[in-house]
């Protein structure tokens, strides 16, 4: 059998019957990114009310009844497990990730859309799990996300019975709901492309995903293996894991196990965890950026390498979360250098998001502000995760309010701002309509100044020495009473941000019908998702033809062009001029609002 | 595909049509094979984790060494003769061969499905000799390694039964050539892992 290109054989396109096929059990990356995308959300808005039940504690210590420690406890770890995992994990790659890679590649769809749809309901299965620890006795676990043995199956421990156990099988779950989903985008990736498009004529936000998804591919195997480990130690009282132990004067059934053991499996997962969400981020925002800033992303090709080796890097730094665990000095020694490096292309990557844009033609739309705040949360989450790494400033920080403040920024916050750009950017090709200019700037600055007076008082309680993960302060002597009150301020603007997100949900949902109509191209992008015969694209995104790719997709402002953009299957010969784009800056839908 | 020459081409300076004609392909592959050798490579962090655990575990005080029963010298050798088996039912679809064609696929399974049932086999001894899955660290991971490497095997069953329903049922031999390839692929890669397992186990 000689080999055709995947591209030139002919589609055997799953054409849906009903309503039920087209929008329940479909098989088009389409729905499918947008089911991912609805029940990461809507998982999100769970995490995101328990961190607002922990901040109430937080803020005001015993003025609520229904917090006690064990519920707090459950919050904290549930909050931290959903956002990592469930939303940003599963919003990135399944949302993002299924919805651009065919249009961007120039593909109908993936490359096996059976296992894309059994994908997303593997991972729904795994939500349902998740959620269902909250109705099992003694609740959700309450070890904190990072589920250390031996203290998460104690007696002490809420949900140490029935919740350990529903978290490590919906994590196992996700496992294999990511892996079925994962193979089918790098396939996409590498086997789809249409005519033309090479690996470095992708977008860097094809290049992100890609590159998270392998990490993702070799990362949560780590993970899976730890979690059928403490499933094994939980259910059936072998000792992977637990130590020979004494729970209230009685000696448990375990011998020998090594808890060391997991925080290395698990951390072997849970750095390159942090690049996974990371990457598509910063594939996303250089994409909004540039399209924003009407200039070709500054550096691509550095871009692209600075991707490649923070995903190589990510595989040998994974043991600064655990100076303060007990290891050989120079174990410490090597993991602060590694992490010291691979501070390099992550800074780089910086840069060039500024140098882009440095003189660039700047339209202030609502995705640009999003993309240009996660600049600021992101540089300063990276400025102090550089102190972390290094073993003597990390031994006294470490599980304090100083590491809550960092991850936050620089994985809480930025993604997130990254995803409401992405969110707000793509919003027109999604659904055909613009979204309300007024209320999106109103949700940016309620988010983007939230956030920081939420998180930079939060680096001055860790240097007092406030510890993490606490119930309550209680009365100590090196923590001035004056840190209530800061308390109670970051509590106070949690509960203003938690609520400004309503901005956003009442945004999408009004537009949807009273939004202005988008037109095919509102940002005059030259990239491929935006050049489908029909927005939103239909079923077989293309039409009768697969486009052809002539260029990279950052031909902006191409000096002695007619228009300030060239999309990519726009051949040599024929670069259009202004108005036969349709596209006319001083009617661009989205600044006509104000 | 040199991934080098790919990520220092300059995108910016070439426009037009580059790579030829056809597609962009990273290799000349179908893709299913592409999925399946990404999904080996998947597979292998997973056992080479489990070796690592299995290396670190060992180590510790209470740590008693396991002796495997001799079952395993015979379950290694069904899972080689399936393993022979499928590469002949290979190489007679590569040859368009059809006469010894469903012998040697239908008996490719079958002497996986022998393998399993040795397994089991195996376990069943060492639970008779008092070894239980939490009785030390050694046994445990005995039963996680082999379970592990089991539930693999029955996911490559499963694939194989489905060919072997198109293929009682009538279907173009061809049309059977790229599954036929791919299981035969993750039948060697199966044998290997247990190769090395076992190497593990009995010299430990
Ligand atoms: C310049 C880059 C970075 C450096 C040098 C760095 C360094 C560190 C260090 C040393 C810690 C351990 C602190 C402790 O537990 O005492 C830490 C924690 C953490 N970092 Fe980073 N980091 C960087 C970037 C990132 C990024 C990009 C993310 C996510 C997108 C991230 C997410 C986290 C998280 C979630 C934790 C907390 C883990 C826990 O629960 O212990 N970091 N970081
Ligand atoms: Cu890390």
């Amino acid at each position: 059998m000689s080999y055709v290109p995947l591209a030139d054989q002919a589609q055997e396109l799953h054409h849906p019957q009903s309503w039920v096929t087209r929008y329940v059990w479909s098989q088009d990356h389409k729905v499918i990114a947008i089911q991912y995308g609805g029940t990461a959300i809507l998982v999100g808005i769970v995490a995101l009310v328990l961190s607002l039940l922990m901040r109430m504690q937080l803020g005001f210590p015993e003025s609520f009844d229904l917090i006690d420690p064990s519920s707090y406890y459950q919050a904290v770890t549930m909050h931290g497990m959903i956002m990592v995992i469930y939303l940003l994990t599963a919003l990135f790659l399944g949302g993002f990730g299924n919805y651009l890679i065919p249009l961007m590649c120039g593909a109908r769809d993936m490359v096996f859309p059976f296992l894309n749809m059994l994908s997303y309901w593997v991972y729904l299965l795994s939500v349902l799990i998740l959620m269902a620890s909250f109705f099992v006795p003694g609740g959700p676990t309450g070890g904190g996300w990072t589920l250390y043995p031996p203290q998460v199956s104690m007696a002490g421990t809420p949900g140490s019975d029935w919740g350990i156990v529903l978290m490590l099988l919906s994590l196992a779950v996700f496992i294999v709901a990511f892996t079925m989903g994962g193979l089918n985008y790098v396939t996409t990736i590498l086997q789809a492309r249409c005519r033309g498009l090479t690996m470095m004529r992708l977008p860097l936000t094809v290049w992100g995903i890609f590159i998270a998804t392998i990490l993702g591919l070799f990362a949560f195997p780590a993970l899976l293996v730890a979690a059928i480990m403490m499933l094994l130690d939980t259910l059936l009282g072998t000792s992977f894991f637990m130590p020979a132990i004494i729970e209230s004067g009685s000696p448990l059934d375990y011998n020998g196990g090594s808890p060391i053991l997991f925080q290395h499996l698990f951390w072997f997962f849970g750095h390159p965890e942090v690049y996974i969400v990371a990457l598509p981020a910063f594939g996303l925002v250089s994409d909004v950026l540039s399209t924003h800033a009407r200039k070709n992303i500054f550096g691509y090709r550095m871009m692209v390498w600075a991707i490649i080796a923070i995903g190589g890097l990510s595989f040998v730094v994974w043991a600064h979360h655990m100076y303060v665990s007990g290891m050989n000095p120079y174990f410490g020694f090597f993991f602060a250098t590694t992490t010291l490096i691979i501070a390099v292309p992550t800074a780089l990557k910086v840069y060039n998001w500024v140098l882009t844009l440095w003189e660039g033609d700047i339209r202030m739309n609502v995705p640009m502000y999003f993309a240009i705040g996660f600049i600021f949360t992101f540089i300063h989450g990276g400025l102090t995760g550089l102190f972390l790494g290094n073993v003597v400033i990390d031994m006294p920080l470490s599980d304090t309010y100083f590491v809550v403040a960092h991850f936050h920024m620089v994985m809480g916050v930025s993604p997130v701002l990254v995803l409401f750009a992405a969110l707000y950017h793509w919003y027109p090709l999604v659904s055909g309509r613009m979204y309300h200019e007024g209320l999106a700037k109103a949700h940016f600055w309620f988010t983007f100044l939230g956030t920081y007076a939420i998180y930079l008082p939060m680096h001055y309680l860790g240097f007092l020495g406030v510890p993490r993960r606490y119930y309550a302060l209680g009365s100590t002597d090196f923590i001035p009473a004056s840190a209530q009150d800061l308390n109670a301020a970051i509590t106070i603007a949690a509960l203003i941000v938690g609520a400004a997100q309503l901005l956003f949900f009442i945004n999408i949902f009004w537009s949807l019908k009273h939004g202005k109509k988008a037109g095919s191209n509102p940002w005059g992008s030259a990239s491929l998702e935006w050049q489908t015969p029909d927005t939103p694209p239909i079923h077989g995104n293309w039409g009768d033809e697969l486009p052809t790719v002539y260029r990279w997709p950052y031909d902006y402002s191409v000096p002695g062009a007619h228009a300030d953009f060239i999309p990519q299957n726009t051949p040599e010969s024929e670069e259009p001029t202004a108005d036969e784009q349709h596209f006319d800056p001083d009617h661009d839908p989205s600044m006509a609002d104000l | 595909m040199s991934l080098f020459k790919h990520i220092t081409e300059k995108p910016w300076e070439r426009p037009g049509v580059i790579g030829g004609p056809d597609p962009e392909t990273a290799f000349d592959a179908a893709p299913e094979r592409v999925a399946l050798v990404i999904f080996l490579v998947v597979a292998s962090v997973i056992f080479s984790l489990l070796t690592v655990s299995y290396y670190v575990r060992m180590e510790l005080p209470d740590w008693t060494p396991l002796s495997e029963p001799a079952q395993l010298w015979l379950n290694t050798g069904l899972l080689f003769v399936s393993s022979v088996l499928f590469q002949w039912a290979r190489n007679l679809v590569t040859d368009d061969q059809q006469k010894y064609l469903m012998a040697a696929f239908v008996g490719a399974g079958v002497f996986a499905v022998l393998f399993i049932v040795g397994q089991l086999a195996a376990w069943n001894s060492l639970q008779s000799a008092g070894h239980f899955v939490a009785s030390n660290p050694a046994t445990s991971f005995f039963y996680l390694l082999t379970g592990l490497h089991a539930l693999h095997l029955l996911g490559g069953l499963w694939v194989w039964s489905k060919s072997l329903i198109r293929l009682l049922s009538g279907c173009e031999v061809q049309d059977l050539r790229l599954s036929i390839e791919l299981c035969t692929l993750y039948w060697h890669f199966l044998l290997i892992v247990w190769l090395v397992m076992f190497a593990i186990l009995s010299n430990t």
